[in-house]
């Protein structure tokens, strides 16, 4: 097996034994995790060319879809709070879907912003449903009946999400590789010859617009429960922010990127935020300047690189490796 | 609602409205020469807001003239158009001009980003209140109503100057018209020999001035507290692109329409007071996806 490919295994594998190892770990990557497919979301919006300030809003429906039915079942059930939260992001992305895909770059960005910001504020003003700005708890669900300890339901969370964002990261790289996914990317490319063809492009980006708003809703859920608390910061444009920068982060346009992306923001905003809790969007900010500038095809470019430079060395010790490391714009 | 609530309802709309279009007006110009949009322009009008209020603090504090709150709204627009928008537009968009719209966006954002920190790590947390230029106006009794001139009188006053200001610029001046003509076609204007680096220079600049100046206008009338700047943006954003981008007239209009929906909207329906603006967007972009005022481009092939 070749160096590339092993690298992403071995890390593949220490994330899933990092628990067992270091218990405090847990959450932190379930989070991760739970972020990591809700960026992927975002991802699959970046083949098309568009990027989104508002997704965060298909995040905290199906987050607060888990809230409301635990409460309404007295804890309630773990796949059916999934389920249902997916489906209603799913609902809202079709309605939100239906009039933002006739808009691309700049007013897509801005109206997905616009309405992920009337419903944070519905979130705040309605406190007699919401909870308001303090939000709502989320009773710790049964799993297909059996009630959990809290141990027990952490661990279950972890590898369930695990293998969760496994087969979704394959499923979505499926999808970007069929013919569906290869029209999403002409809307980046070339719209107008995409009409030509007869495809309906609007049509195109709204089924890329579903998947990426159930992908957030899957890492809302997620999140939810996790957490065990849900707020209207879900939905604040702070959240929609982070999921874009950790795309870029991971390098835009990679599913892979998506999940290296998200732990590796994860982990560091954990354990650097609390000494630079004050200055932490600045750090983002100067830090996404420097990957658009810099390094715009982001951590999984970076590796790419890497691995280009090591493998150039073995068989052409110069020319090979230079010219694999510019790629073509 | 009777005539009172109506009065006020009207008033309040009419001066928020004169604020939001000096922000917007800065925003659609800044678009329609650089054809970016400028996410950090919020941070702008925050900026500007806490500049006026602190230095308009410390000044007054040490026993100079209140009238000096006007022409310090001129000075906390014109820092903030030179100390910020200049830099911003030299060291960092004249790089990305070339890159993708996704991209661009992106990089504003970021922009965006830093800026809110460097607003709370300059001014704290803690909200400024200087209310000098409004006191100094006094009150005015219409309708039956006590309201202050400043909001009153001086904001719409100070919008519609800046909307006829601009347009004499434009249409008029030599910088104006280099300006319309980069807009037009920039590589037919460089051929012509317009430096159209320094148009772009320029408009930042008095687009960020704009801004600057409509947050130092607002701190007299409410306590500058962070994230102003993130409302701001959004909601100026709604005015122009309901009025369709790069329309300066239009977002006049669309300020006006805007404020006076938002204000009723305080008296009649609080709950929605946050999402009139938006719901005003949303129904304008279906039925016109160009905007109220925007001409339909054809695209290119």
């Amino acid at each position: 097996m070749s160096l590339r490919l092993a690298v992403p295994l071995i890390l593949l594998a220490l994330v899933a034994l990092l628990p067992t190892i270091a218990p405090w770990s847990q959450v932190v990557l379930t989070i991760a995790l739970a972020k990591g497919l809700a960026v992927l979301g975002i991802v699959v919006l970046l083949h098309a060319g568009q990027v989104s300030f508002g997704h965060a809003l298909f995040f905290a429906v199906s987050a607060y879809i888990a809230a409301f039915l635990g409460k309404a079942f007295a804890g309630g059930e773990l796949i059916t709070m999934i389920l249902l939260g997916t489906l209603a992001s799913l609902a809202v992305g079709l309605l939100v879907g239906l009039f933002v895909v006739r808009y691309r770059h700049i007013f897509f960005g801005m109206l997905n912003l616009a309405v992920s910001m009337i419903f944070f504020s519905i979130l705040e003003k309605f406190y007699h449903v919401t909870g308001g700005s303090d939000g709502m708890q989320v009773a710790r669900p049964s799993v297909l009946g059996v009630p959990m300890e809290r141990a027990g339901f952490e661990t279950l969370l972890f590898y369930g999400a695990l293998v969760l964002c496994i087969a979704v990261a394959w499923g979505v790289h499926r999808y970007l590789e069929s013919p569906i996914g290869h029209m999403l990317k002409t809307i980046k490319t070339n719209e107008t010859r995409l009409e030509y063809l007869g495809v309906s492009a609007r049509r195109t980006l709204l089924v890329g617009y579903l998947v990426s708003a159930g992908l957030c809703g899957l890492g809302g859920v997620l999140m939810a429960v996790t957490q065990g608390i849900v707020t209207p910061e879900y939905a604040w444009w702070i959240r929609s922010g982070e999921l874009v920068f950790i795309a870029i982060l991971g390098g835009s346009g990679s599913v892979a990127g998506a999940f290296v992306g998200a732990l590796v923001y994860e982990v560091v905003r954990t354990y650097a935020a609390a000494f630079a809790a004050d200055i932490w969007q600045m750090v983002l900010g100067f830090f996404l300047l420097g990957i658009i500038l810099y390094a715009s095809s982001g951590l999984v470019g970076l590796y790419g690189k890497l691995m280009d430079r090591l493998e150039g060395k073995h068989k052409t010790p110069a020319g090979g490796a230079k010219q694999s490391m510019e790629p073509a714009q | 609602m009777n005539a009172q609530l109506f009065a006020l309802a009207m008033f309040d709309g009419i001066a928020y409205a004169a604020l939001v279009f000096m922000v917007a007006v800065g925003l659609t110009l800044i678009f329609g020469v650089l054809r970016i949009l400028n996410v950090a322009h919020g941070s702008f009008y925050a900026i500007g807001a806490y500049t006026a209020a602190s230095i308009g603090g410390a000044i007054f504090a040490a026993g100079f003239s209140p009238w000096l709150a006007f022409p310090l709204l001129f000075v906390a627009a014109a820092l903030v158009g030179i100390l910020l928008g200049g830099p911003i537009e030299r060291l960092l968009l004249r790089r990305i001009y070339a890159k993708e719209d996704a991209l661009q966006l992106l990089v504003t954002f970021a922009v965006f980003m830093i800026l809110e920190d460097v607003q709370r790590l300059v001014w704290g947390v803690q909200p400024y209140f200087e209310a000098t230029a409004l006191q100094q106006l006094g009150n005015l009794e219409v309708l039956g109503v006590f309201y202050t001139k400043y909001q009153l009188i001086f904001l719409p006053i100070v919008a519609v100057i800046v909307l006829i200001g601009l347009r004499l610029f434009l249409r008029r001046t030599l910088s104006g018209k280099l300006i319309l003509a980069v807009t037009e076609d920039r590589e037919t204007a460089t051929a012509m020999g317009i430096d159209a680096d320094k148009v772009y220079l320029l408009t930042f600049i008095v687009g960020a001035a704009l801004a600057g100046f409509g947050g130092a206008l607002a701190s007299a009338t409410t306590s500058v507290v962070p994230g102003m700047g993130a409302d701001m943006i959004v909601l100026s954003f709604a005015v122009v692109a309901t009025a369709g981008l790069g329309q300066i007239e239009g977002a006049a209009v669309t300020a006006l329409l805007i404020g006076l929906g938002r204000s009723f909207a305080v008296y009649l329906m609080p709950e929605l007071e946050v999402l009139i603006p938006y719901l005003i967007m949303l129904l304008v972009l279906l039925v016109r996806p160009e905007g109220l005022f925007g001409a339909v481009r054809t695209r290119k092939i």
